[in-house]
Order: C-alpha cells, then sequence, then structure tokens
C-alpha cells in the first residue's frame, strides 16, 4: 500500500448524501478478477449525465480529492468501490460522515477518509465552487485539512489506521504477528 | 457484569488486543461467494500464504449465475465462477458450486445447512452477512481485503462498535409481516442511523417470528448503516437447527443447546442506544425512493420534499425525479412492469408460500414480468413437494433456479431503463435492478399483490380470499 502522508490537490464537490457504493461502480462491473482497471467504470451511471461535477472537465482534472455528503459509501460492502476511486486518482475523500465497511476499505488501500462536520464540509465547499484550482492541503501526522488561506480543521482518524497509512502497511502482517496467540486460541 | 449478547460474543472472540489498537478477532465461519473473494486469493497467493483453516471456509456460487437453463451471461462472468472453483479445489475448500444439490443463496444455504449457529462469528465480503445473526450470531460484512486476512489467519482486526437495542412491542397486525417491521424500522432510522452500531432485536414481535421472517429482519440491518444485528436464540432457533446437516446431532445437540440458552443480553445490560417501535401499528411497507430509508406504509402519500427537513430536500427530490413520482400522490394503484419474489431477505420457504398464498387461483396482470427466485436448491424442492412452483407457473409467473438474479443484475436478470418493478430485495438504489430501472422495495404478500393486479396493491384488500396472511 502506498503511505499516505500529505497531499496538495485541487478537489471536487460531489453535492449528494448517502451515495452508495452501487453509484460509485454498479455492480454490473464487478465481473473482473482484479483490483485494477475499475477507473473508467467510476460513477459510471452518474457521470454521463449533464452537470455531473467530476470526471474529464478541465475544472476537475487531476483533483485526488472528493468532497461529498453524509454517510457516503452506503450499502454493498464491494471493496471494487475504494479500488475505482483510487485508480482513477482519488487519494483522499471528505465527507460530512462514512458508512462503516466503505471506511474499512477505504484506509486499506491509502484512500483516506476525512470526517469533518458539516459546517466545515460546507465551508471547503465554499472556497472549491468559487475557484476550482483552490489546492487543499491534508496533512495526515497533524489530522488536518489547510485552505490556502491557512484555515484548518482537524479531523478524527483511528490511531490505527493512522499507523498503516502514514506507513503504507498492511494489516494482515499485524495479524500474522499473533499467529501463536491464534494458534493457542483455536486449541483452548 | 451485565453484558449483552454482542458483548458475550465478541468477549469470546477477542484472541489479542493491544492498547490503542483494534482487536484481533477470531472468525468461526467464513462464508465466500464468486464476485469479492478473487483478489483475496490472488493477495493470498502473491504473498505465497496458505488458507490457515480451511475448514472454516464455504464457498457457493450465487451473484452472477443464471436462473434458467441458459448459458452465464458473458464470459466475465463465466471467467469469475471457474476462478472460484479453482481457488476452493487449490485451497480445499467445499463449494456449493451450481451443480450442486445445495447451491443457492449465501445467506440462504449457511443457516439451511446448519452451518450457521448461535454465539459464531461469521464474516463473508458481503453487506448482507447480517442476516446470519437471526441465530444469535455475530455476523458482518467485510471488505476483499478482509476476506484475504481472514483465509490467511481466521482473525480480523476489528474496534468495538456499539449496540442499539431496537425493540419490537406488541404484535404484528394482520397483513404485516417480517419485511414490513425492518422496512418501518429503517425508515425511522434512515440509511446512516445505525452507522458504528450492532442491532439487537427485541421485543415481543420479534420472539414472535419464525426463523425465516427472523432472517429478512436481520438481513436488512446493514440497510440502516448498522454493523450487524442479531436476536437471541430460543425455542424456535433451536427447533429450527435440529437435524440440519452441519448442527451439532444427537447428545451433543443438547449439550450445544444449553450453551446457546446463555446467549442473551443479560437483565440490566446497557445498551448505548435504544429504540422502541410498536409493531402493533405497523402496515404493509413500500419504498417510494432511491434508498432504503425512504419507506412509507403502503396507504400513505408520496412525501414532499417541501415538509422535509431541508437538509433531506435535495436527496428527496433528487429520489421523486429518478423514480418519476410526484410528491402527495398516491403509490396504491400505481401500475408496475415487474414483481421480483427473490433475494436473500425473502427467498425462503415461508417467502415463497405467502406469495403462492396471494397468487394461487389467480393470473398474473396483463404485461407484467413475474420472476419466483427460490433462494437455494432446498428452498426449490420443498417449494415443489408443495406444489408451490405451479402455483406460480399456473398463475403465469416464471419459476427459476436459486441465485441472486434479480436482486443485482449481475447474471442478465434486469429490468429495463424506466421500468418499475415491485420487489422483495432489499436494494432499492438507483439502477440497482437494472440499469435506469426503479425498484419499490416490499414484502412477498405485497409483492404478490401487486403480480395479480398489476399494481400497488394493499395486500389486505385482497385478504379475505386469499386466508389470513402472516
Ligand atoms: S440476494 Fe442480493 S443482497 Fe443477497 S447476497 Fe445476493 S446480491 Fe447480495
Amino acid at each position: 500500500m502506498t503511505p499516505f502522508k500529505t497531499l496538495t490537490s485541487r478537489a471536487v464537490v460531489l453535492a449528494a448524501d448517502d451515495v452508495d457504493t452501487d453509484q460509485i461502480i454498479p455492480a454490473r462491473f464487478l465481473k473482473g478478477t482484479a483490483k485494477t482497471g475499475l477507473a473508467a467504470h467510476l460513477f459510471a451511471d452518474w457521470r454521463t449525465q449533464p452537470g455531473f461535477p467530476l470526471l474529464g472537465t478541465p475544472d476537475t482534472s487531476g483533483a485526488q480529492i472528493l468532497i461529498t455528503g453524509i454517510n457516503f459509501g452506503c450499502g454493498s460492502s464491494r471493496e471494487h468501490a475504494p479500488w475505482a476511486l483510487v485508480d482513477y486518482g482519488f487519494r483522499a475523500i471528505i465527507a460530512r460522515s462514512f458508512a462503516d465497511i466503505f471506511k474499512e476499505n477505504a484506509t486499506k488501500n491509502g484512500l483516506l477518509p476525512i470526517a469533518l462536520p458539516a459546517a466545515a464540509c460546507s465551508q471547503i465547499e465554499r472556497v472549491v465552487n468559487a475557484q476550482a484550482s483552490t489546492q487543499l492541503h491534508v496533512d495526515l501526522a497533524s489530522e488536518r485539512v489547510s485552505l490556502p488561506d491557512g484555515t484548518s480543521f482537524t479531523f478524527p482518524i483511528d490511531p490505527f489506521a493512522k499507523h498503516c497509512l502514514l506507513g503504507g502497511l498492511d494489516e494482515l502482517g499485524y495479524i500474522l504477528a499473533f499467529s501463536e496467540r491464534i494458534t493457542a486460541y483455536e486449541q483452548r | 457484569m451485565k453484558r449483552t449478547l454482542f458483548d458475550k460474543i465478541w468477549d469470546a472472540h477477542v484472541v489479542a488486543e493491544e492498547a490503542g489498537r483494534p482487536a484481533v478477532l477470531y472468525v468461526d465461519l467464513h462464508l465466500v461467494h464468486e464476485v469479492t473473494s478473487p483478489q483475496a486469493f490472488a493477495g493470498l497467493a502473491a504473498r505465497g500464504l496458505p488458507v490457515r483453516r480451511p475448514e472454516r471456509t464455504v464457498a457457493t456460487m450465487d451473484h452472477s449465475i443464471p436462473t434458467t437453463k441458459l448459458v452465464v451471461v458473458d464470459d466475465a462472468a463465466r471467467a469469475q465462477l471457474r476462478r472460484l472453483a479453482d481457488n476452493c479445489a487449490k485451497h480445499s475448500i467445499t463449494l456449493y458450486d451450481t451443480e450442486s444439490h445445495q447451491q443457492g443463496i449465501v445467506h440462504v444455504i449457511g443457516p439451511e445447512l446448519g452451518l450457521t449457529q448461535p454465539g459464531m462469528t461469521i464474516v463473508c465480503g458481503d453487506s448482507h452477512t447480517s442476516t446470519h445473526g437471526a441465530f444469535g450470531a455475530l455476523a458482518f460484512g467485510i471488505g476483499t481485503s478482509e476476506v484475504e486476512h481472514v483465509l490467511a489467519s481466521q482473525c480480523l482486526l476489528q474496534r468495538k462498535p456499539k449496540t442499539l437495542e431496537v425493540r419490537f412491542e406488541g404484535e404484528l397486525p394482520a397483513g404485516a409481516s417480517a419485511k414490513d417491521l425492518v422496512l418501518a424500522m429503517i425508515a425511522e432510522l434512515g440509511v446512516g442511523g445505525a452507522t458504528g452500531h450492532v442491532i439487537e432485536y427485541t421485543g415481543p414481535a420479534i420472539r414472535a417470528l419464525d426463523m425465516e421472517g427472523r432472517m429478512t429482519v436481520c438481513n436488512m440491518s446493514i440497510e440502516a448503516g448498522a454493523r450487524a444485528g442479531m436476536i437471541a436464540p430460543d425455542e424456535t432457533t433451536f427447533a429450527w437447527l435440529a437435524g440440519r446437516p452441519h448442527a451439532p446431532q444427537g447428545a451433543a445437540f443438547a449439550k450445544a443447546v444449553a450453551g446457546w440458552c446463555e446467549l442473551h443480553t443479560d437483565d440490566g445490560a446497557q445498551f448505548d442506544r435504544t429504540l422502541v417501535i410498536d409493531a402493533s401499528q405497523l402496515a404493509p411497507m413500500i419504498t417510494f425512493g432511491t434508498n432504503p430509508g425512504m419507506g412509507i406504509p403502503i396507504t400513505s402519500a408520496v412525501p414532499s420534499p417541501d415538509d422535509a427537513e431541508p437538509a433531506q430536500r435535495n436527496a428527496l427530490a433528487k429520489a421523486l425525479r429518478y423514480m418519476g413520482l410526484q410528491p402527495g400522490e398516491p403509490l396504491l394503484g400505481r401500475p408496475i412492469d415487474v414483481v421480483f419474489i427473490g433475494s436473500c431477505t425473502n427467498a425462503r420457504l415461508t417467502d415463497m408460500r405467502v406469495a403462492a398464498n396471494v397468487m394461487r387461483g389467480n393470473k398474473v396482470a396483463a404485461g407484467v414480468r413475474v420472476l419466483v427466485v427460490p433462494g437455494s436448491k432446498d428452498v426449490k424442492r420443498a417449494a415443489e413437494a408443495e406444489g408451490l412452483d405451479q402455483v406460480f407457473r399456473d398463475a403465469g409467473a416464471e419459476w427459476r433456479d436459486p441465485g441472486c438474479s434479480m436482486c443485482i443484475a449481475m447474471n442478465g436478470d434486469a429490468i429495463e431503463p424506466g421500468q418499475y418493478a415491485v420487489s422483495t430485495s432489499n436494494r432499492n438504489f438507483e439502477g440497482r435492478q437494472g440499469r435506469g430501472g426503479r425498484t419499490f422495495l416490499a414484502s412477498p404478500a405485497t409483492a404478490a399483490a401487486a403480480a395479480i393486479t398489476g399494481r400497488i396493491t394493499d395486500v389486505r384488500t385482497l385478504m379475505p380470499t386469499t386466508g389470513g396472511e402472516r
């Protein structure tokens, strides 16, 4: 997994609540056996609609941060959702809140879920909407997102998820270090 | 220390827990299907790791298989199915493939085979794993990275969730079912309302449900955002499990039951939250929007965004646009194109019986396509033994082979753009049942009523001729 330390990028706003993983990547694209090559299917049924705020417009190209509403990633447990977001180039999602399984899946793929209060999200959105080229800065070590004028917001992150993201570590190594304890548990 | 049912199962499965780190939780049963497992097996191979306990993983083919005698929908699906078969053969994992007499939807066959048992931790790369909580197990969906973790270590890293008691007081009235109960709960909580929580369902209306109904309720826990849903086991549970192929047999069963009897929330144990719903006030429910939280009693009018909380106005307006519905219009009487009776929510034998009772002696309305897809081969055989298949066929419905089918529309069973479906499945997300398709989620009784009238119908108005429905 690619470590996540800091990120400076423009952002795109997806003004919707409860974006489910069937929208992030519809089920008909789940027939592959690889984690890669899913960018083309990201928001497959939304990106063709007029006014959809990301994917392919000059303003948003290169944006690595997505800003959205409450309960992002609800529904299916498909890890294809973060795979598709990462494959497209996103490294962080700023949302009012996240669905549990999506959040777990995201951090395991180096995609940082940043949950901020609604007021903070709205403030960031106003700045980004006013100027699409706005660069946001994310610093995981200090758990902060900053606007160009220096305004910054702290976000909560589980200490272990932070540790894994900063170091680019995956959890399996940590679990396997307990092999003897697992054996003891099985034999109890 | 007074403990909840959840606490008891959690505590019994913590292998290790370091300060500031998630717990290493042991997994008793790992279920696998074709869609969310190939990358996990590939990850394992890349690391050169074996499957730690192949006998604790059980696989089935369900999501992209055909439900008719026709061939698999496309090459990608075929390759994915073959990959699952190869991976299971390579690692000595039991696979219920399409040739197996016990194949079916993963959340239908786990309980049916007696693999699902009280007190277990059960995971699957599938969000509806919450279904298995109906047996007093801690069962939840995981991502593919975690599938790999379980294959390699039989463990998962988990942060302890909070607990939410949802207590259903009173008795469900005639015409309302387990599906209506859970749709009403999700409408109350909202699709994110139980995020971070494990729900324990309690109260007389839950105790009165049969196991199939309890599975329907637990199945949809995830639709309120919950990590899992569970129901303390009781005599209903034990009776259902007795004699199942993988359940303990004979004296071992009696001994197991004695242990399972401890699996309940202690008097005085604290939940983080409690929600009380009066089941006696519930009516048949139906969804009108594009997430399972957008549900109303079937006799209600479509809500208006103007009356919604400001934060929900846009979402509601967007949902109504997608659904082609006007605020204030009634749903009753609205013509529909497709009826789907199936899925891990409502494709068990009792669901088939309820639907058949409504359809018996009636014809499917002109122009309506009705798919009845049993949840497993066992369900199919049992339904056929009772002649239910004939009821559906005589009515003009299609009686299919088991699989996920039109719940997720991966196998070619799909609704057309713009069509309306009444579906017994669990998700009405945009395009879930086919690109551009519009879904009304409801109970098997309501779906069957729509099948014969061709319209959204209050099944209670048909009840005198069909005999009382549960
Ligand atoms: S029936 Fe639907 S919800 Fe259930 S496992 Fe299959 S696809 Fe998932």
